[in-house]
This record gives structure tokens, C-alpha cells and sequence, in this order.
């Protein structure tokens, strides 16, 4: 049981590492929300999985399975809240260098602020 | 209760890492989006430090409770920003080229 649960934390541990990596070196604001909404909740849904197979059935475990309930429901509910509101302030996606770009429809002439 | 030890001194190196975006973050939704993240980080350091004080029947309800506040705080300051432009930071730009 000791095993399986490391195991588990294990994973967990690693989605949280590939969170703050995404967070470091993401080009832009959207990407960085993209790289936290997601593998954060997947890393702390395993983080606390693994502290239930160790706690057992008890009522500890039963408040850990309702931190992860909650935290798959209002972790990407916050970070869509927050890109709407970036979204709506006028942040734009960072520009590349692709050639594609010369298909994009231009820039709005104020500079993108609404 | 060693491994715990460990588990936690790595959920605190990963929010020093976090700390990077949080103050060199370009604009205020870069800091709240990291604000937000070590927050939810804090919430596992809690479950852990349980664990480092023997009480996780005490600490599952400041990490359960901790959830709640930090989900609030987040949707509250991004709902304030969207609808107060002047409190945003002087002198923005939309973002150019990245980095």
C-alpha cells in the first residue's frame, strides 16, 4: 500500500514540476495558462490520491477526495475566468515569425486595446 | 515521516520557482495567474505538514478551507481587472514578439 502511494505522489509531483517549467518558459500569457490550468489540477488530484491510498478509509480520506472534487471543478474555472478577463483587457497572443502570419488578419490600429 | 519531509521541501523549492513569474511576470495577469498556482501549491503543503505534525485530521481542513479562499481570491481580482481598466498597471502594451 506504502509503495502504490508513492508511486502515486510520485506522478503527482512530476505534473506540479511540469507546471512551474511550463510557467518559466511558456512564450506568453495564454500558453502559461494553458500549462497551469492543466497539468496543475492532474499533479494535485495525484498528490492527494496518493495521501488517501496511504490514509486509508477514514475521514481524512473522505476530505481528500473532497479537495479533489474541488479543485477539478474551480481550478480550471478560475483560469478561465482570469483569460476572459485578460481576454477582454486586450492581451494579445505573443506575434511569431512564422510565415503564416501573413494569412492572419491585421492588428486592430490602436494596438489591440478595446 | 521522512518522506514527507522531503515531499514538502519540494512543493516549497517548486513556489520558489514559481516566485520567478510572480514578480518578473510582464503584467498583472502573469502575476495572478502565478499568485494563483502557488496558492494551490500550498494547498498539498498543507496536507503534507500535516503529516510533519502528526495532526492531518487538523490540517485536511485548512488545506479543504485554503481550496475555497484561494478559487475566491483568484475569480474576485480577475473579475475587478476586467471591469476596472484604470487599476491595471501604468504604461501597458499589448504584448509584441515573446520574451
Amino acid at each position: 500500500m506504502n509503495t502504490i502511494s508513492f508511486i502515486v505522489m510520485s506522478f503527482g509531483f512530476f505534473f506540479l514540476l511540469v507546471t512551474v517549467i511550463g510557467l518559466i518558459r511558456l512564450p506568453g500569457f495564454f500558453t502559461r495558462v494553458h500549462a497551469v490550468s492543466k497539468s496543475e489540477t492532474l499533479g494535485l488530484a495525484l498528490v492527494f490520491a496518493g495521501l488517501m491510498l496511504h490514509e486509508g478509509m477514514t475521514l481524512v480520506s473522505m476530505k481528500y477526495a473532497l479537495i479533489i472534487l474541488f479543485v477539478a471543478l474551480a481550478n480550471p474555472v478560475g483560469a478561465h475566468v482570469l483569460t476572459r478577463a485578460a481576454v477582454r483587457t486586450g492581451i494579445m497572443p505573443p506575434r511569431t515569425r512564422r510565415p503564416s502570419d501573413a494569412l492572419a488578419p491585421p492588428q486592430t490600429s490602436d494596438g489591440g486595446i478595446r | 515521516m521522512n518522506e514527507f519531509t522531503g515531499a514538502a521541501g519540494f512543493l516549497i523549492v517548486l513556489m520558489f520557482g514559481l516566485c520567478y513569474r510572480l514578480i518578473l511576470g510582464p503584467r498583472v495577469y502573469n502575476r495572478l495567474l502565478a499568485a494563483g498556482a502557488i496558492g494551490t501549491f500550498a494547498i498539498a503543503l498543507l496536507a503534507l505538514m500535516g503529516y510533519l505534525f502528526e495532526r492531518p485530521d487538523m490540517f485536511v481542513d485548512l488545506a479543504l478551507t485554503y481550496a475555497l479562499l484561494n478559487f475566491i481570491g483568484t475569480v474576485a481580482v480577475a473579475k475587478y481587472l476586467e471591469n476596472h481598466p484604470e487599476e491595471r498597471e501604468p504604461g501597458e502594451q499589448p504584448e509584441g514578439i515573446a520574451e
